[in-house]
């Protein structure tokens, strides 16, 4: 029984079919790739898990419970965070605002009237919120406008956002896409660690080879809205069905 | 890169302190601008305290309404509806017209609140305009019409016949426990909920509230998916900016007892929209200042007319004068609201972020220049009150 | 039955004048991306052309007949419109025509304001803000106002349709109801063929000319027209012309309906924006069908039999009409989905 089961999910628009049959268990604590070529529904599915979109049919249970139906932020109440495609962070905000403000989401719920205490004299959300800027190297950062970050950082702080969170499940959808080489490493390095401290368990789209092998423990291979081969990296490896439906047949 | 400062807690108690001072001494400091007597300095606390309220819904969330001028009305008509019933003491009155105001600004909240940017902008417009027409017309009953809500000899003011004050010769005028509130107490009375007022913007502004809400602004889409149901805290933003047009309604009535339609009217939402801008929307001074200038300049220029025209112009040579005058005629006296959309459309063209922010550009660039040379890369400290 | 029809045909050159503001306002906002609450003014500014026109032709040449005398014993002062000393009859007849004939002055009028105003300020709002631009567009249209008001004056000015124009067709008679409970005022009905032209005309030109194309294909995605090298802006000018000429034409024409006066175009201004929420923000089609549609639900709205079940409807059937369709269906009647479903 994993953390996230996806059963019999569909999901058209029109007459295209994004998702069609998906069946998924996501591994509590592991970190699950799922790849394929464009426009196979990996963003559809993760849309799905989030709120943003309803599947036609079949169900999303995170440890056990239905997320369907539910609105984003419930589901992030739930302990599901999630980092876009393109960074969305509070451009108009410092960088320590931007971790704080997922940090009060947790302690204070999903609203709340709170002008009692000023912001700066919330030691234990501030705390948290430098602690977690550290861990990603933003900490001399802190009082910086977010909105002039360079794009890698940009990416770092939305992590930051996520995790600080202390979420069950985080997703990622192409999280160094369009990243140079050096940045790319770094969020591995990043993203290995995060999993060694905080055991998170992790949901990855990436087109990047280099990354999913260097970091999956587990991948769901898609392929016209529909997982046609999930195994360990070694087995993906060797697959001719991936190679045939992914690859076109180039060597990995 | 650039720093944001914000201001700590010492800095927001010296400001609040200076500013209540500023506000205290206006009677002072007002006389060498002409601006001294009670009625203009009432106007500068009432339309403060609405513009204060408008940018906790406009300077931090960034929803933009056109439809304030409605919760003003409301908080009017309530207000003489108290003097009529109750007395001729404010309290009861402010206390309902908030009350009153806010209910209303809930409910049309909750249902604009479904819409974002201009369709918010339109559907709290649509909702103004409805109140407007209906206050002009099936409404009359309440509203009294054209002729406008004011309070007569003939009410009943339960509160003041049972304290033996109910018998009044000549008009009457709002009392608070005999003191009439007219003259300086009244604008005492209006200065004192203007600091009120103030005091609990800075509460929000430093607030987790306050800063929900500038995320609102920022990135409603982020914070959806950072676990926070960002509708009920715009609807009470929305609510609350609601009680400060209705608070600002009901002082309105309280240095003259009479309420009218024309309140309502949507030049009248342009209006505090302006006084936002002007001085900085999203800035914790700005608003007051904004309203302070627009309705100083509205006194000085509604009050000009052709002959003190051609007194200040009286230098220039027979001919050019009549020409001068003639073309600043169209901007004073009846012809002020032309001078104020001029006003409105160079602010949103050139100073987006209004005085406050211009002011903050001039003093870096004044610090820029002092260091000399070699500060291109230099922090440049952002406006962040 | 024969009160319905009046309603219908009551509601007809109102909804015209909505249809054919809200068209421009739609033009503007689909292509150039631009919320104009100036657009008000424009119709405004077109009723006021007539109003000048008619001013201008009317020039009086004053001359004294020295061997009349009042019965106040002065000499009579006999007064000859100029136009009609030059051109004899034909100078009567366009004085009488005159609201018909502005429209020859309006229309270059309106193309030099439209011009005016896109090249100078509205273009350097197409990226800023939907607030700024709203704000902007705002204050533009309490200048404009606020300019004619104090040339003009803040009373209503009446004008007159041409005398043979001026009658009521009993047009229930022609539909067979009995005579004299249907009379309709030939003017209104000009009003409505007259929009129904303009509307029919703006669509042919944007259906069938290259031109039309490139804004139409600008409207559906703009992004994409810019990539194929065409320079889509300076067509956007052009297009903020032609709003300009359909909201002014509109005023010319609606002078004698209602007497044009300073504020006129904000009030039509707000209206029209409703409809153009009704029709679906950048649907033309819709905002015709919208302008229509709501011109005759408020003749409706304004019958004593509805009234007396829903006191004050007349008064806000349209914004209730555009709050529910703005709650319902966001994208509005005729709006392609997905599209400004903000
Ligand atoms: N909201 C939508 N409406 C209509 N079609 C959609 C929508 N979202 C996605 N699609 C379509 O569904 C298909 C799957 O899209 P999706 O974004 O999930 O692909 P993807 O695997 O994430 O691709 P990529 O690797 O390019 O990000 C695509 O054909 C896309 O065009
Ligand atoms: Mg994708």
């Amino acid at each position: 029984m994993g953390i996230l089961q996806v059963q019999n999910v569909n999901k058209s628009f029109g007459g295209l079919k994004a998702l069609n049959n998906v069946n998924l268990d996501i591994e509590e604590g592991s970190l699950h790739a799922i790849i394929g070529p464009n426009g196979a529904g990996k963003s559809t599915l993760l849309n799905c898990f989030v709120g943003r979109l309803r599947p036609d049919t079949g169900t999303v249970k995170f440890n056990g419970r239905s997320l369907l139906g539910l609105s984003p932020h419930e589901i992030n109440q739930a302990g599901v965070a999630r980092v876009f495609q393109t960074p969305e962070i509070f451009s108009d905000l410092t960088l320590l605002e931007n971790v704080m403000i997922p940090a009060l989401a947790v302690r204070d719920g999903a609203f709340r009237i709170n002008t009692w205490r000023r912001v700066d004299k919330q030691p234990d959300v501030r705390d948290r919120a430098e602690a977690m800027l550290a861990d990603v190297g933003l900490a001399d950062k802190r009082n910086d406008h977010s909105g002039n970050l360079s794009r890698g950082d940009k990416r770092r702080l939305e992590l930051a956002m996520c995790l600080v969170q202390r979420p069950k499940l985080v997703l990622l959808d192409e999280p160094t896409a369009g990243m140079s080489r050096a940045d790319t490493n770094n969020t591995i390095d990043l993203l290995a660690r995060m999993s060694e401290q905080h055991g998170v368990t992790k949901i990855i789209i990436e087109h990047d080879m280099h990354v999913v092998f260097s970091l999956a423990d587990r991948i769901t291979v898609f392929a016209q809205g529909h997982p046609i081969v999930e195994g360990t990296p070694e087995q993906i490896k060797g697959d001719p069905k991936v190679k045939e439906a992914y690859l076109g047949g180039a060597h990995v | 890169m650039t720093k944001i400062v914000r201001e700590t807690a010492h800095g927001d108690a010296i400001r609040f302190s200076l500013f209540a001072v500023l506000i205290l001494a206006m009677p002072v400091w007002l006389v060498p601008f002409g601006a001294a007597y009670p009625d203009l300095m009432q106007k500068f606390a009432i339309y403060g305290l609405f513009a204060i309220g408008f940018n906790i819904l406009f300077g931090l969330t960034g929803y933009l309404s056109f439809g304030h001028a409605a919760f003003l009305g409301v908080g009017s008509y309530t207000a003489v509806w108290s003097f009529k019933l109750l007395g001729m003491n404010p309290l009861p009155a402010i206390a309902l017209a908030i009350l009153l105001a806010g209910a209303f600004a809930w409910v049309i909240g909750y249902v604009s609140l479904r819409r974002t940017g201009i369709y918010f902008a339109i559907l709290t417009l649509a909702f103004a305009q409805m109140s407007y027409n209906l206050a002009y017309s099936v409404l009359t009953p309440i509203t009294n019409g054209e002729t406008g809500l004011r309070v007569l000899n003939s009410d009943p003011r339960v509160l003041d016949h049972m304290m033996g004050a109910g018998e009044v010769d000549g008009p009457l005028v709002t009392n608070l426990f005999g003191m009439e509130m007219s003259g300086l107490p009244g604008f005492y009375f209006c200065a004192v909920w203007l600091l009120i007022g103030m005091f609990i913007s800075f509460r929000i502004f430093r607030s987790p509230f306050g800063l929900m809400l500038m995320a609102i602004k920022s990135n409603q889409n982020r914070m959806n998916y950072t676990g926070i149901s960002t509708r009920p805290y715009a609807l009470t933003a929305f609510v609350i900016s609601g009680m400060y047009a209705g608070l600002a309604g009901a002082l309105l009535c309280v240095t003259d007892p009479l309420a009218g339609a024309e309140r309502m009217q949507w030049t009248a939402s342009g209006e505090v929209v302006l006084m936002t801008i002007l001085g900085g929307a999203g800035t914790l001074l700005g608003p007051m200042l904004g309203a302070g200038i627009i309705k100083y300049s509205e006194n000085i220029f509604s009050a000009f007319n052709e002959q003190t025209l051609h007194n200040i112009f009286g230098f220039l040579p027979d001919g050019i004068e009549g020409a001068v005058v003639s073309v600043a005629g169209l901007f004073v006296g009846e012809g002020w609201h032309l001078t104020l959309g001029l006003l409105f459309m160079l602010i949103v063209i050139f100073l987006p972020g209004g005085l406050i922010e211009g002011g903050h550009r001039i003093q870096a660039a004044v610090a820029r220049r002092g260091k000399g040379g070699g500060s291109g890369h230099q922090a440049q400290p952002q406006a962040a009150e | 039955m024969d009160a319905i029809l009046l309603q219908i045909l009551n509601g007809l050159d109102k909804g015209g004048a909505y249809a054919l503001i809200a068209l421009g306002l739609t033009l503007v906002f689909g292509t150039l991306g631009v919320v104009n609450f100036a657009h008000g003014a424009l119709f405004m500014l077109g009723a006021f052309c007539a109003v000048t026109f008619n001013q201008l032709i009317g020039l009086e040449k004053v001359t004294i007949d020295p061997t009349q005398t009042t019965p106040w014993g002065s000499p009579v002062e006999i007064r000859v419109p100029m136009i009609e000393e030059w051109l004899g009859p034909t100078g009567t007849f366009i004085l009488d025509y005159s609201v018909p004939f502005s429209i020859l002055a309006a229309i270059p009028v309106m193309i030099v304001i439209g011009l005016i105003m896109e090249r100078g300020l509205i273009q350097f709002f197409y990226r800023r803000p939907h607030a700024e631009q709203i704000l902007v567009t705002f204050g533009l249209a309490i200048v404009l106002q606020e300019i004619i008001k104090s040339f003009f004056g803040a009373n209503p000015i009446p004008q007159n349709p041409p005398d043979t124009l001026r009658a009521a067709a009993d047009i229930g008679a022609l539909f067979g109801f009995e005579p004299g409970n249907i009379v309709y005022p030939y003017w209104r009905l000009v009003y409505f063929l007259f929009s129904a032209i303009v509307i029919g005309c703006v669509f042919a030109f944007l259906q069938l000319t290259t031109f039309g194309m490139v804004v139409r294909a600008g409207m559906a995605d703009r992004e994409t027209v810019g990539l194929f090298g065409i320079d889509i802006e300076k067509r956007f000018t052009v297009v903020f012309g032609l709003a300009a000429v359909v909201a002014g034409l509109a005023g010319v024409m609606y002078t004698p309906i209602l007497p044009p006066d300073y504020h006129m175009g904000m009030d039509f201004l707000v209206l029209s924006f409703v409809v153009v929420v009704v029709g679906g923000m950048g649907s033309l089609p819709g905002a015709v069908a919208a302008g229509f549609m709501l011109g005759i639900l408020q003749s409706f709205a304004s019958m004593t039999e509805v009234k007396s079940i829903f006191p004050g409807i007349d008064q806000i059937i349209i914004y209730l009409v555009a709050v529910i369709i703005l709650l319902v269906r966001p994208r509005g009647l005729m709006g392609r989905k997905g599209v400004m479903e903000g």
